[in-house]
């Protein structure tokens, strides 16, 4: 294949090799870890400065506004000088807060947000942790996020930031479901809950085509129920400016509060991947069966490119969503959920099941 | 059996709402042209403002410095807050040896105004118009007090017959 020159295992074998010459096999692990950690790092500051550039953008051009044009080129600048803002305010606290919960709860979020990055697998060889059943750690280790939430409204002592808590702990309650089930959907095509293997089995053609009417149903539902497990709107009724001013997180503000503002849109960046890399086959270059002269010309593109334009499409389509809808009630919310994603992903699942059981897939 | 109907006619339905309005704004995002938003201050030499604009009261002046108001108060009167005040003056009309009203000052408070128009139909000789000036900040109050007839000008012949 043409895009194996590509391989980023051959850098990162070279860095552990080098590593391991220098020191103990205790103290590669340590450092490695940090070097990882420290990439991680830097891309949530990236990814935050890039997305919140892009919503503002994305949103202005959904209103027919223009967005942020005067901090540098096309308001390119803006997001830095708001995070140069946001770190130079004063961390505020209520009198009456739990001291200890409430600086806690911004940390858990990230912490959640961190844990769940390290299983998207960027490009071929760039993947952390790539555990045999990477479907199920990431949708387990994302619903962490939500304790960060409960524990921040409940903290604050503040009607308005328990409402929005509990909002969002009925909100991803259910919507958890739906994210899993249609994921699920996609497993019993692939047969396997590794992250490589499933991008492995999309070489071929994405899964989005391979498996036709009940893929398609299922990714949509997946768009749907994602964007509400990152708390975005239209299901953005933890926050709800106008009901509860900004709910869970009334009472944060400084660099506490832009945690939260970053885990939302990093919780939005891997949602995006986690789709991307279920039913638009990852990294993986598009390909169509016998095309071989469109499939070779397709593997000139770098995988992390098609990784990132993939993830992108995905952003803008819920940044399209936010933009377009408005918000739910609580009622219709649940309604939603339970009345109509719920049963149609169950019976989606067992008409995947029946078309992977006769082989009707490409 | 019915009830499955519904179901999926209500999912449907559904779905084509909200297709239907991520097609409005899918048309706004495509259409990078139909932006109305306008960068004020770099645009200033561009900038046309809409016709109906009501930015001031003004009152224009012929090249021979010569305007149309007679100093009748129609507007004063007219004016539902005060911010027109007419100074009159007694001219003697030497032909006839009679005293005759005349305009000394048209005062305008723009700082009272708030561009309701009622002025502007009530002017008999259509003397003040609604100007399309919007930039009125000054640094001292004082200013937005405006004489708006200029120094020197008379009513133009002809207007009071």
């Amino acid at each position: 294949m043409k895009f194996d020159i590509y391989d980023f295992s051959v850098l990162t074998a070279s860095i552990h090799k080098s590593l391991s010459e220098m020191m103990s096999e205790t103290a590669v692990m340590i450092t490695e870890m940090v070097i990882v950690g420290i990439i991680f790092l830097t891309l949530f500051a990236v990814l935050g400065l890039a997305l919140v550039y892009a919503e503002r953008k994305v949103c202005a051009f959904f209103q027919q506004r223009l967005g942020p044009m005067r901090v540098g080129f096309w308001g390119t600048a803006q997001t830095v000088a708001d995070a140069i803002k946001l770190l130079l305010k004063e961390p505020l606290m209520t009198k009456s807060a739990d001291k200890f919960l409430f600086n806690l709860a911004p940390f858990i979020i990230i912490i959640a947000s961190f844990m769940a990055i390290a299983a998207v697998p960027f490009a071929l060889g760039l993947q952390t942790l790539d555990l045999n059943i990477g479907v199920f750690y990431v949708t387990a280790v994302s619903s962490i996020g939500v304790a960060g939430i409960l524990i921040a409204g409940w903290a604050s002592n503040n009607k308005y930031s328990l409402i929005g808590a509990m909002r969002s702990g009925a909100q991803i309650v259910s919507y958890e479901l739906s994210v899993g089930l249609s994921l699920l959907t996609i497993v019993i095509l692939t047969g396997s809950l590794q992250f490589s293997e499933i991008i492995e089995s999309q070489r071929e053609g994405w899964w989005i085509f391979r498996g036709h009417i009940p893929a398609f149903i299922a990714f949509v539902i997946y768009l749907i129920a994602g964007t509400a497990e990152t708390n975005r709107g239209p299901f953005d009724l933890a926050e709800a400016e106008s009901e509860l001013t900004a709910g869970f997180h009334t009472e944060y503000s400084g660099m506490k509060f832009a945690f939260f503002f970053l885990a939302e849109f990093v919780n939005m960046f891997i949602i995006s991947a986690i789709g991307a890399t279920m039913f638009l086959g990852g990294w993986m270059p598009l390909h169509f069966g016998e095309l071989t002269a469109f499939n070779e010309i397709m593997d000139f593109i770098p995988p992390i490119f098609w990784f990132l334009g993939k993830t992108a499409f995905l952003i803008f389509i819920m940044m399209w969503f936010k933009w377009t809808f408005p918000r739910l009630r609580i009622d219709q919310l649940l309604t939603l959920e339970w009345k109509y994603l719920l049963p149609i992903n169950l019976i989606n699942i067992l008409i995947m099941a029946f078309v992977v059981l006769m082989g009707w897939y490409f | 059996m019915k009830a499955i109907i519904n179901y999926i006619k209500e999912v449907l339905s559904g779905v084509k709402t909200l297709i239907n309005g991520m097609k409005v704004t899918g048309y706004y995002i495509s259409h990078p042209k139909e932006i109305i938003t306008q960068q004020y201050p770099e645009n200033r030499d561009t900038l046309k403002m809409v016709d109906r604009f009501r930015g001031e009261v003004i009152m224009p002046h012929d090249e021979n410095n010569e305007h149309a108001c007679t100093g009748c108060q129609a507007c004063e009167i007219a004016c539902p807050n005060g911010s027109i005040e007419i100074i009159q003056d007694r001219i003697l009309n030497e032909e006839t040896g009679k005293k005759k009203k005349t305009i000394l000052k048209h005062v305008y408070h723009l700082s009272m105004c708030t561009m309701c128009n009622l002025c502007i139909p009530a002017c008999p000789t259509d003397a003040i118009i609604m100007g399309q000036g919007f930039e009125h900040s000054v640094f001292d109050r004082s200013q937005l007090t405006k004489v708006l007839n200029k120094p020197g000008s008379k009513l133009r012949d002809g207007v009071e017959e």
